[in-house]
């Protein structure tokens, strides 16, 4: 069972509070109704998946109840950082290569 | 006497009493403090199973955990029965009964046998080969048979009676294993005052300790120190000390899973002990210090009863007190197997001769061994073992070949050396690295915070095992936050040493051989297998597991995967390390489901969400259903009645005069806020900004993607406050639907989400005489229809408590919905049931409350939609609100897909029989006679019989169908196809006069 920091509680805490929600820093258009199909596409059904670094949404579910933001290791399944949700995507992680 | 093999003076149970057991139904004697396997082996007892595949006769071949042969099941009553018992494992108690497995008629006589004269039939990948095809045997032939003539040991058929218990922990240095090294590197932690644990699966510490009986620490016998440093650490307060306890699998960030076993080894557990308990372990730093297991020699027979491990034979004599055997030989390729000849000799046991591998070996232990009288060979092979339920000789050659020569002998003891159990160091996803000296993996880049110390590191001798693990445990404690260390290191005054040995099969047993040399014991699989398969052209050692399963059977190869690997090496003529260690995988060793399970089971699997009205309902004797975790009155019947017509009375009833519905299952939530009409503008496809305060709408709630994700009544209180309902079993997702946009897309939003199902009861009074029976009770509250008209929401007071008042209908009817605290939920529903028994009103359930939605055709989202059906196929285009900007799903609806022609739609059926109900679920054709498969254009959603419409009503999705009103389709089932004509979904009140009436 992984350990996660809420970046909003300031404290690691047992997975089981948490709940994954998908895929971070995919934009909602503020003009939806007037999304092509293909950009539709790429919002709502293209996921990056990567072997390695993704950047994914959680929530503290038994906890804040706060969505938040990871990055986190698909090979290690380590967990690099984390932080608040609206936050941009960091540009330097700690820890890791490139 | 506690058997004939028992040695006087020998072993550490010298006071020990007597425990009576059974094996096959009959009596034995063995001592408290034996295991199983000891007890039978001092009754002379070694044939105790058959093999797996070849139902060969199988005896004891290890002391400890790492057994492959000696599976037992272990009967304490008819529902108490656990299978697959490692018999050196089970401690002994006064009346255990023990049965032997896998064996029929007896295990003497077992007629599966058979399979070992016809083994050339059972070769590596027989399973893959013989039963591809026809690919329908599978199923009906095939894994049956097979299934009934594998099975290792069979599972109990009652409910297990036991209870298990489950705890959290969490430590600075957990320490895993208990031996030399695990007992040192737990002292230097403890001393430092950080929190230990320290575990051992034995009943006792000391690990190899208690079969080395030349060690000697701190001027004592090295397994009576480990006796007195864990009761030391026992006795203080920042050390918790588990033994019987398997550490069986490693996870993520230093979190351990254990197995403690609590009463197996007790005559009388008595209800009040767990039978075992989960530890989940949390540790800042972890101590691995699991040992080794020794290898046995691979030779042609080498499976008979009273072929053991040397180290085996070792430990019972040294701790048990028990001879394996009179006339023992000795087959080996190290030292280790020496001090078992000469502990056995200086016991007075004969041993008849030690065959070694090895050409001109060196060494104290050799000397010794020639000192006492024991005859040495060198440069020799064991190439066959004689004897069938008992092993009766072994024939000796010069490895090279040459003259052969049998000696007779009751017990071999082997020894190929010493594996170290990188188990857990490999499950914490540590890479081990291959040692080409001593030929052994061990631990090479650690993943995590862990640390690997004595025989499990590849350090050999007990100085140099106790100098790491001390050094080991007091840095796990510095790194953990420990300050101080003011302890002693132990003093290892006279230490054993060994290390190499041999991999692979020994000579005799070699490729241009066919002689049955067993790899793996428990999955039967010989060295010639693991050649086959890679001469069918298994490559990596993943698939020579999988094509051969050596290694995957309960032990998981504890004895054999080092063998295996060599085998497949050579056949490759490839080096070792580039062949690849297959990967180990949590269980250690098997772990009960009970204890993972815990109290998890019954009542405690789930919890269970009842309303506050459920005393209530029964007591009228109410039948429940379960909707999610809610349990919900589903029909009240009355003397006589079956369900049918329960639920018929009930809808009659309310259309005929009035019904008391609980409610209050349904999910409530409250949005508030300056911007809660923009949030759920946002949220709903409706349009909710200019809907008064005071009045009501129903909402539908879509997914991005356009599809009906749920629906309810919102009630708008106040400018800035909503009462949102939702679907009894979507309230948790759309609360965090809800919350997702608010806190990620809609921050900039100044609204408060609060789940307040359980603060409200509610109490559905739905008819036409609900106002009659509500209105006395209200206060403050004008009831007219034109102060309170269908969807409209008041607040005031009922029974003198707070309520929300909703007019709203779910039947049709005159409707009413009674919000109060929910702590009050079953006093109103009392006073509005006495005030219904005035108008004859009738308790309905939720199976009348599907009927009568039904005959009004009001969907019920997950019911008539599943996830595919967007507003305009279910008919709900209305709800959505044109002219709106932006809503959850408003581009999703749009898309090519979704509004193409030809949709499946919601709509109604009825049977040309109007008796016939149809099954929902059932699929629906346009032309019957096609042939099959036919052409599926829909499905039905709903159906019931309607005793207020005197007929059969459905509801259906299908293709195009609002198009096809009037149209004849057909429903094929296996009686005979049903004809039904396509209708609205209305079928009750067309024009909705009676929510008025
Ligand atoms: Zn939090």
């Amino acid at each position: 069972m992984l350990l996660i920091r809420c970046p909003y509680c300031q404290e690691e805490r047992p997975e089981l509070e948490f709940r994954n929600a998908g895929e971070a820093h995919i934009a909602r258009s503020a003009n939806m109704a007037g999304e092509t199909d293909d950009d539709f596409e790429k919002f709502f059904f293209i996921r990056s998946n990567p072997k390695g670094i993704i950047y994914e949404r959680w929530r503290h579910m038994h906890g804040c109840a706060r969505f938040f933001n990871a990055v986190r290791d698909t090979v290690t399944d380590k967990f690099v950082m984390t932080y608040k949700a609206g936050e941009p995507k960091p540009s330097k992680l700690p820890g890791v290569a490139k | 006497m506690s058997g004939a093999f028992r040695i006087p003076g020998a072993g550490r149970f010298k006071q020990a009493k007597t425990a009576r057991f059974s094996f096959d139904g009959q009596s034995y004697a063995g001592i408290e403090g034996d295991t199983l396997a000891s007890a039978l082996l001092a009754n002379g007892v070694h044939l105790v199973g058959r093999s797996f595949k070849y139902h060969r006769p199988r005896g004891i071949l290890s002391a400890g955990a790492e057994e492959p042969n000696a599976l037992v099941e272990i009967k304490r009553d008819a529902a108490r029965k656990t299978p697959n018992v490692r018999a050196t494992v089970q401690e002994l108690y006064d009346g255990l009964d023990a049965q032997s497995q896998n064996r029929w008629p007896s295990l003497s006589f077992d007629v599966g046998a058979v399979n070992d004269i016809a083994s050339p039939l059972f070769s590596a990948g027989f399973y893959y080969k013989t039963f591809m095809w026809p690919k329908a045997a599978w199923k009906s032939l095939y894994e049956p048979k097979i299934r009934a003539a594998a099975g290792l040991g069979v599972s109990p058929d009652q409910p297990d009676p036991d209870h298990y218990s489950s705890r959290y922990a969490h430590c600075d240095v957990l320490v895993l294993g208990g031996g030399a090294a695990g007992v040192a590197a737990a002292l230097a932690a403890a001393e430092t005052g950080v929190r230990v644990i320290l575990a051992d699966e034995q009943a006792e510490f000391g690990g190899s300790l208690r079969f080395e009986t030349g060690a000697k620490i701190d001027g004592q016998d090295g397994f009576a120190w480990a006796q007195g440093a864990v009761a030391k650490l026992a006795a203080m307060d920042n050390v918790r000390v588990l033994s019987r306890t398997t550490a069986f699998g490693y996870y993520a960030q230093n979190f351990v899973g254990l197995v403690e076993r609590v009463s197996d080894h007790l005559k009388t557990p008595g209800h009040d002990l767990a039978r075992e308990r989960l530890w989940q372990v949390r540790a800042k730093r972890v101590v691995l210090a699991s040992g080794a297991i020794e290898r046995h020699m691979v030779f042609a027979d080498n499976d008979r009863p009273g072929i053991m491990l040397a180290g085996a034979a070792r430990t019972y004599l040294n701790h048990y007190g028990v001879a394996v055997g009179r006339n023992v030989g000795v087959y080996t390729a190290n030292d280790s197997a020496y001090a078992a000849a000469i502990d056995l000799k200086k016991a007075g046991v004969n041993v008849a001769a030690i065959v070694d591998l090895r050409d001109n070996p060196t060494g104290p232990v050799i000397d010794e061994a020639r000192a006492l009288g024991i005859e040495v060979n060198f440069g020799r092979a064991v190439i066959r073992a004689g004897g069938k339920l008992r092993v009766s000789s072994m024939s000796v050659q010069p490895k090279n070949g040459g003259g052969e020569r049998t000696i007779p002998v009751d017990a071999i003891l082997m020894s190929a050396g010493w594996t170290p159990s990188v188990h857990l160091f490999s499950q914490s996803r540590g890479k081990v690295a291959f040692n080409d000296e001593t030929k052994r993996f061990v631990p090479g880049t650690y993943a995590q915070d862990c640390v690997s110390v004595g025989a499990c590191n590849g350090t050999d001798g007990l100085s140099a095992t106790v100098d790491e693990a001390y050094a080991a445990g007091a840095k796990a404690a510095k790194d953990a936050g420990a300050k101080t260390a003011k302890g002693t290191k132990p003093k290892v005054d006279a230490s054993e040493s060994w290390s190499r040995g041999m991999l692979g099969a020994a000579p005799g047993a070699g490729p241009d051989t066919t002689v049955k040399a067993f790899v793996d014991f428990q999955n039967d699989v010989t060295a010639k297998d693991i050649r086959q398969a890679v001469h069918e052209g298994m490559r990596s050692i993943e698939h020579v597991k999988r094509f051969t399963t050596n290694g995957m059977a309960t032990d998981q190869g504890k004895t054999s995967n080092m063998h295996g690997l060599a085998i497949a090496a050579e056949t490759l003529g490839k080096p070792i390390p580039e062949v690849g260690l297959t990967t180990f995988r949590a269980p250690y060793t098997p772990v009960t489901f009970g204890a993972i399970v815990s109290h998890a089971r019954g009542p405690l699997f789930d919890p269970t969400r009842k309303t506050a009205i459920h005393p209530w309902a029964e007591a009228q004797g109410a039948v429940f259903e379960d909707v999610g975790q809610w349990k919900r009155a589903w029909y009240f019947p009355r003397a006589g009645e079956d369900m049918h017509a329960a639920v018929d009375r009930e809808c009659v009833a309310v259309r005929k005069t009035a019904g008391l519905f609980d409610a209050s299952t349904l999910g409530k939530i409250e949005v508030v806020g300056p911007d809660a009409a923009k949030f759920m503008e946002l949220l709903y496809t409706n349009p909710w900004e200019k809907l008064e305060p005071g009045r009501c709408r129903y909402g539908i709630m879509l997914r991005e993607d356009g599809f009906i994700y749920d629906d309810g009544v919102v009630g708008r209180l106040a400018p800035d406050r909503f009462h949102v309902t939702t679907t009894t079993g979507g309230a948790p997702r759309v609360m965090n639907h809800m919350e997702d946009y608010l806190q990620t897309e809609f921050p900039h939003l100044n609204v408060w989400l609060t789940s307040i199902t359980e603060q409200w009861a509610v109490i559905a009074v739905q008819g036409p005489n609900a106002r009659k029976i509500i209105e006395p009770l209200v206060e403050g509250i004008d009831m007219s229809d034109e102060a309170l008209p269908h969807m409209s929401v008041r607040e005031g007071k009922i029974c003198g408590v707070p309520t929300r008042l909703f007019r709203m209908s779910f039947t049709g009817e005159r409707g009413f919905e009674v919000n109060v605290p929910a702590d009050y939920g079953q006093a109103v529903w009392e006073a509005l049931w006495a005030e219904g028994q005035k108008h004859g009103a009738a308790a309905y359930g939720t199976e009348a409350m599907h009927v009568l939605r039904a005959e009004k055709g009001y969907i019920i989202v997950g019911q008539d939609t599943d996830g595919t059906v967007t507003p305009n196929d279910a008919g709900l285009d209305w709800a959505v609100g044109k002219k709106k900007a932006d809503f959850v799903g408003i581009r999703g609806m749009a898309r090519p897909d979704l509004v193409a022609k030809g949709r499946k739609q919601l709509v109604g059926l009825k049977t040309k029989d109007p008796k016939v109900v149809l099954e929902e679920g059932a699929q629906i054709v346009e032309d019957p006679k096609q042939a099959i498969p036919m052409k599926m254009i829909g499905h039905v959603t709903s159906s019931y019989w309607s005793e207020n419409c005197g007929r059969s009503i459905a509801l259906a999705l299908v293709a195009g169908g609002r198009d096809r009103m009037g149209d004849t389709l057909y429903v094929p089932m296996p009686n005979g196809v049903i004809e039904v004509e396509v209708t609205g979904m209305v079928f009750f009140d067309e024009t909705g006069g009676r929510l008025n009436g």
